[in-house]
């Protein structure tokens, strides 16, 4: 029997050790350092400060934090964009999951031809870049020259068209199901992955009981997925707390009409880097990147210790 | 998953001033700052070789951003210490910012300096008025251009009051061919500059409202500031269907494709219409409300260039400011970016029937700048961002005019005291 990993490290010499450590883990060490801990200390660090018209940096402690949570002119905005955040979040936990959820469980299906071409078609968009995403579905939803309304009309919806994305009603909504096209390939894909690992003789024995396809899926399937799905929805959280790229794009820094799409990343930009006239504000900017960061953090700690503690994991 | 944009910016603004920093200019050598990447072409192939004719030694290189990202990346290269030698100046806060932090050197002792009026100079000089930091170069003027075809066959003229305009834009919706107003309110800037700003200026009386304005003797919920928005919010019937996700682009171009009849303009869209559209173009000023003999026309001073207080080139880089005060680089400029109007006294000589025309309305209406640019925006909540969103919400009839300048005044009032 070949030794164990842990025997063959506790008889090493320490140096060597630590040697064979600095080889593995540093090079990550120090990226991860360089690239994500410092630009987060240095960003909390500017948070604390003030600046002024010369140029000059002033400790100010946590004064940029109550002025962005307690003065109106800040807060509202913020809160606005706050809330913004959340239903955009709320579309994708309750549209995109499921139908990634869906789609995956269609592609194991066992017998399902041309599968890769399925997945490949549904993963591309995925892969386009944000811009190019917001220009195609500007277009398509333009009631200049979008197919949007063509295609109601010809089913005889016509009535039903509107142009959605210049709406306060329906802005908010309409980017977040364009968002939700681009990206419902991540859970599809992880779920599917997670659906292959579900060994064969559980179906089989299923099928022996009488099962179909569709409570398989419910009874068996699912379930054996749920931390995978729990995984899916943090990584959702995580992403539309930082999102920006998308209204940015198709809506501009200024998030219109009237702040209807205005989120979290788009309130940070407006602060930290000016518009127009206004001016890049660096140290309330940190203050409300820091915010972000503490809420996806309290975010992240509900998740760990309500949810992921209470799963099962089967192994097989 | 996607990429935080925070690390993406960073990245990006650490490559720029990287790049700019590997490329940092030799001596007898300039570099050039600007947001107006369109127009490389023109400097490299006619502007630089023309200031090269008189001081051939100097070498000049063009270093454009994109212009979304300009103020951004300049302030990073300025705090750098890798910025160019000759910086291209946004209009009032942005440059005077700059200037207060001594990275934009004065440039009121520069031959040629007086070849430029008060108005001229305003925005990149300090509160005072007395220390100017850019030479200005160009401005751009707002008003209306109109497809001539289109007059011709709907059979209608230039309107000269609000009376004709809105029986002119009546006469093009009864007839159905074209898109009788050219506007879209799903970038917001639109309504306020081509239309708050642009039709406003003859209710407030240009320069008098703005300084009274700023003086805090005329409020944003005065009548004619209301009757500004009364009157944007009465072109909503005649605008595209569905204007309110009508993006700036698609404004272009529903108007350049002869869709449209009238379009709100801005004299820069003038280049782009002349390479794509394929019709007659003529321009009208903003047609004056009833009972007002005088007219004013938005004339935004919008482009200047200053010095880097941190060149190490500063002798050439002066020689090519004082170059810019003269009628010789005014008409190179005017000539090769229509819509773009040089500021200074000399009157120069404009090719471009329809920027000629626009150049004109100087002789006979007053110049003013957009009100909010000056001072207005400098806090919290700021002027020029609720502009925006208010004149878009005018427009798409989601607030009425008294509202919308109740809450300008009211986010005015929150930060800003008038000098007593």
């Amino acid at each position: 029997m070949p030794e164990s990993v842990s025997n063959i490290t506790a008889q090493m010499p320490r140096a060597k050790l630590a040697g064979l450590l600095l080889f593995f883990l540093g090079p990550a060490v120090a990226i991860y350092t360089l690239f994500s801990i410092y630009p987060l200390v240095a960003t909390m660090a500017l948070s604390t400060y003030t600046s002024d018209p010369s140029g000059g940096r002033h400790f100010v402690g946590l004064a940029n934090f109550e002025t962005l949570l307690g003065d109106a002119l800040w807060s509202k905005p913020f809160w606005n964009a706050f809330s913004n955040n959340l239903i955009f979040f709320a579309v994708h936990m309750c549209v995109q999951n499921p139908i990634g959820i869906a789609l995956a469980g269609l592609l194991s299906l066992p017998g399902l031809r041309l599968k890769g071409l399925y997945r490949t078609v549904m993963f591309l968009p995925t892969m386009l870049s944000v811009v190019i995403v917001g220009f195609s579905w500007n277009l398509i939803l333009s009631p200049l020259w979008g197919v949007a309304a063509g295609a109601l009309k010809a089913v005889g919806l016509g009535s039903l068209f509107a142009p959605w994305l210049g709406l306060e009603s329906s802005a908010l909504v309409t980017l977040a199901l364009i968002s939700v096209w681009q990206f419902v390939g991540i859970p599809m894909m992880l779920i599917y992955a997670a659906l292959l690992n579900i060994p064969e003789e559980l179906i089989d024995a299923a099928r022996v009981d009488g099962l179909g396809h569709f409570r398989i899926f419910l009874h068996i399937k699912l379930p054996l997925v749920l931390p995978t799905i729990s995984l899916v929805s943090v990584l959702t959280f995580v992403a539309n707390f930082n999102a920006f790229d998308l209204i940015y794009s198709v809506k501009g820094a200024l998030a219109g009409p009237n702040f209807a799409t205005d989120i979290l990343g788009t309130f940070f930009y407006r602060t930290f880097f000016g518009n127009q006239l206004q001016l890049g504000n660096p140290t309330m900017g940190s203050a409300v990147a820091t915010v972000m960061f503490f809420i996806i953090l309290v975010g992240l700690c509900l998740y760990l210790f309500l949810v992921q503690r209470r799963i099962r994991r089967y192994a097989f | 998953m996607r990429r935080t944009f925070k690390a993406a910016m960073g990245a990006e603004l650490a490559a720029l001033a990287l790049l700019a920093g590997l490329a940092s200019a030799q001596a007898g050598s300039l570099k050039i700052e600007s947001w107006r990447n369109d127009d490389a072409d023109i400097w490299n192939s006619k502007i630089i070789p023309a200031f090269n004719k008189h001081y051939p030694d100097i070498k000049i290189e063009f270093a454009p951003s994109a212009p979304k990202e300009y103020n951004a990346a300049l302030n990073a290269r300025l705090d750098g210490g890798t910025a160019g030698d000759l910086i291209t100046c946004r209009p009032f806060d942005a440059s005077l910012a700059l200037y207060q932090k001594r990275q934009l050197d004065a440039v009121d002792g520069l031959k040629g300096m007086d070849n430029f009026s008060d108005v001229a100079k305003a925005a990149w000089q300090t509160d005072d008025g007395k220390t100017t930091f850019c030479v200005p170069i160009a401005s751009v003027i707002a008003g209306f251009i109109y497809n001539k075809e289109a007059f011709a066959k709907v059979g209608v003229s230039e309107p000269k009051t609000l009376d004709e305009f809105h029986a002119v834009l009546e006469k093009f919706k009864k007839d159905g061919t074209y898109v009788p107003l050219v506007m879209g309110t799903a970038d917001q800037w639109e309504a306020a500059t081509m239309g708050f700003q642009n039709v406003g200026p003859d209710y407030w009386k240009g320069e008098v409202g703005r300084a009274n304005l700023i003086a805090g003797k005329e409020k944003l919920t005065d009548p004619q500031y209301v009757a500004a928005f009364k009157e944007i919010a009465s072109w909503a019937p005649y605008l595209g269907s569905g204007f309110q996700a009508q993006t700036y682009a698609d404004s272009q171009n529903l108007f350049s494709l002869g869709k449209g009849a009238i379009y709100a303009a801005g004299s820069w869209d003038i280049s782009t219409f002349r390479g794509q559209a394929k019709f007659a173009m003529g321009a009208f000023p903003p047609p004056q409300p009833a009972g007002t003999t005088d007219c004013y026309i938005s004339d935004h001073t919008d482009i200047a260039m200053g010095v880097n207080a941190a060149s190490k080139n500063k002798e050439d880089a002066k020689k090519f400011l004082e170059w810019l005060t003269t009628p010789e680089f005014a008409t190179i400029y005017a000539n090769s970016l229509p819509g773009f109007f040089p500021l200074a006294k000399t009157p120069v000589k404009v090719d471009d029937d329809v920027a000629a025309t626009m150049v004109g309305w100087r002789q006979t209406c007053k110049s003013t700048i957009r009100n909010s640019y000056q001072i207005l925006s400098r806090g919290t909540p700021n002027l020029e961002n609720e502009l925006w969103n208010v004149s878009a919400q005018v427009v798409n009839g989601k607030l009425t005019p008294d509202a919308a300048g109740k809450q300008l005044q009211d986010g005015l009032d929150k930060w800003y005291k008038p000098a007593k």
